[in-house]
């Protein structure tokens, strides 16, 4: 569903990724673990075709349609409400009017957002508006997630409720991506884990049952204290 | 081709409805507009150099910079929360953003234009009613290739640091031909020459529009791509 191979990426003279390769097949989720500038999200831009690679390739089943991305940042218009941006960006994927409204009324639902819906953007809490930019990102049902630090900002709540979400996806045959720095965050979701620093896998393979205790301990011994 | 008008639509009224919303840059592009006019016609002498005289270039100073200032928005509403990584990940082409931004820009420009020419007429004892027509022309023409590579320009900088500052010095050499063409057919047409005198820098300004339109659509792409 979603591969990388051999993939090499510099800012200038700085090597950014450097030789990574891994296959994500449906239903998957990949949780990558680094410290800050260990090319995590440059390798979620290569990955969504945001950065062309100087070396390697990828390969998307489906294409650029085919990705959610919930990032840093919501990616929303300040100015226009909840359900505006969310009309916008189901245009721009072409999701027909009816299943449009359809999948709008059951995100706003799910993520808790039925009182913003109609709230500008720029109104909101940062947990609002990242729960606003998690519908953005399903709002086209896409087959592959593309997650960065998805978790920051959400209260417990709000966190544990995009968990259980992500985990509904996975079992439905979406292959998930997720990067983080933080090992307790993404375990739980994980079937895959890779360990980064300075733009490599340093330790790549399944989560085989591991929790995350067992984890935190292997990536400071692999990463450092980061 | 349906996809491409399509998409662009949906991104232009995007951004017509964001602006209608803030009313940020319409607002400062429609004061600074009226302010120059009103500096303009309190600070010449008229005993100087006659009003028939000085009043294309005053009109043409007056577009050029009130375009400027509307074109720095264009892509400052896709900073804000990183939409711009939205738009560049959704499934529409490079091209449909650019015509999309570019049909917004035309649209804020001709609403500044449209304004300013009618407080211009109520500063200025020129004949605008008697050559109407082929003054909305000589502003259609002269203002669609300038915004053009304004648009192309305004994605170029977006991301540095001093943008506002840039935009200005990288525009304005290549506002120069469709000033001076712009300058020369009003003057002419307030002096009431016939239109046969102008005709060659009407072909001019045509011309610069297909040659700047076709390289800014092409070179759009390559902009916003790292």
């Amino acid at each position: 569903m979603l591969s990388a191979r051999d993939v090499s990426h510099a800012y200038g003279s700085l090597r950014a990724l450097d030789g990574i390769t891994f296959t994500l097949d449906r239903g998957h989720t990949l949780a990558i673990f680094g410290p800050n500038g260990a090319g995590k999200t440059t390798l979620l831009k290569v990955l969504a075709g945001l950065i062309n690679p100087r070396h390697g390739a990828v390969e998307l089943a489906g294409g650029r349609r085919a990705i959610g991305w919930i990032g840093h940042q919501s990616q929303l218009y300040g100015p226009l409400t909840v359900a505006e941006n969310l009309r916008f960006w189901a245009s721009l994927y072409d999701v027909p009017e009816p299943a449009q409204r359809a999948r709008q009324e059951e995100l706003i639902g799910r993520l808790g957002l039925a009182r913003q819906a109609d709230q500008q953007v720029r109104t909101l809490s940062r947990g609002q508006a990242q729960r606003a930019a998690i519908a953005r990102a399903l709002i086209h049902d896409p087959s592959v997630l593309l997650l960065d630090e998805p978790f920051t900002g959400l209260d417990r709540v709000a966190a544990e409720e995009l968990r259980r979400l992500l985990g509904e996806l996975a079992a439905a045959g979406r292959a998930t991506v997720l990067v983080t720095h933080n090992v307790e965050e993404g375990t739980e979701l994980a079937t895959d884990i890779a360990f980064m620093r300075a733009g490599r896998f340093v330790a790549f393979g399944p989560r085989a049952g591991r929790d995350a205790a067992v984890l935190a301990t292997e990536y400071r011994d692999a990463v450092g204290s980061g | 081709m349906g996809d491409l008008v399509r998409h662009a639509w949906l991104v232009a009224r995007k951004d017509l409805h964001l602006e209608f919303r803030s009313r940020t840059a319409i607002t400062s592009a429609l004061v600074f507009t009226a302010l120059v006019l009103v500096v303009f016609e309190h600070g010449r002498d008229p005993t100087a150099v006659s009003t028939i005289d000085l009043a294309p270039s005053i009109l043409w100073v007056t577009f050029s910079f009130a375009g400027m200032l509307t074109l720095n928005r264009a892509f400052n509403a896709e900073l804000e929360n990183q939409a711009l990584d939205g738009l560049l990940l959704a499934p529409i082409s490079r091209t449909s953003l650019f015509l999309g931004k570019l049909v917004a820009n035309l649209a804020f420009v001709a609403v500044v234009q449209v304004t300013g020419l009618l407080l211009f007429t109520l500063f200025f004892n020129v004949p605008v009613w008697a050559v109407w027509a082929p003054l909305v022309t000589v502003m259609i023409l002269a203002t669609t290739g300038f915004i053009a590579v304004g648009t192309l320009f305004s994605a170029m900088v977006v991301r540095t640091r001093f943008a506002e500052l840039m935009l200005p010095v990288l525009l304005l050499p290549f506002l120069l031909p469709p000033l001076i063409a712009a300058v020369e057919v009003t003057a002419k047409l307030f002096a009431g020459r016939p239109l046969s005198e102008v005709a060659g820098w009407f072909r001019l300004l045509a011309a610069y529009d297909v040659a700047f339109v076709s390289l800014a659509t092409l070179l759009f792409p390559a902009t916003v791509t790292e």
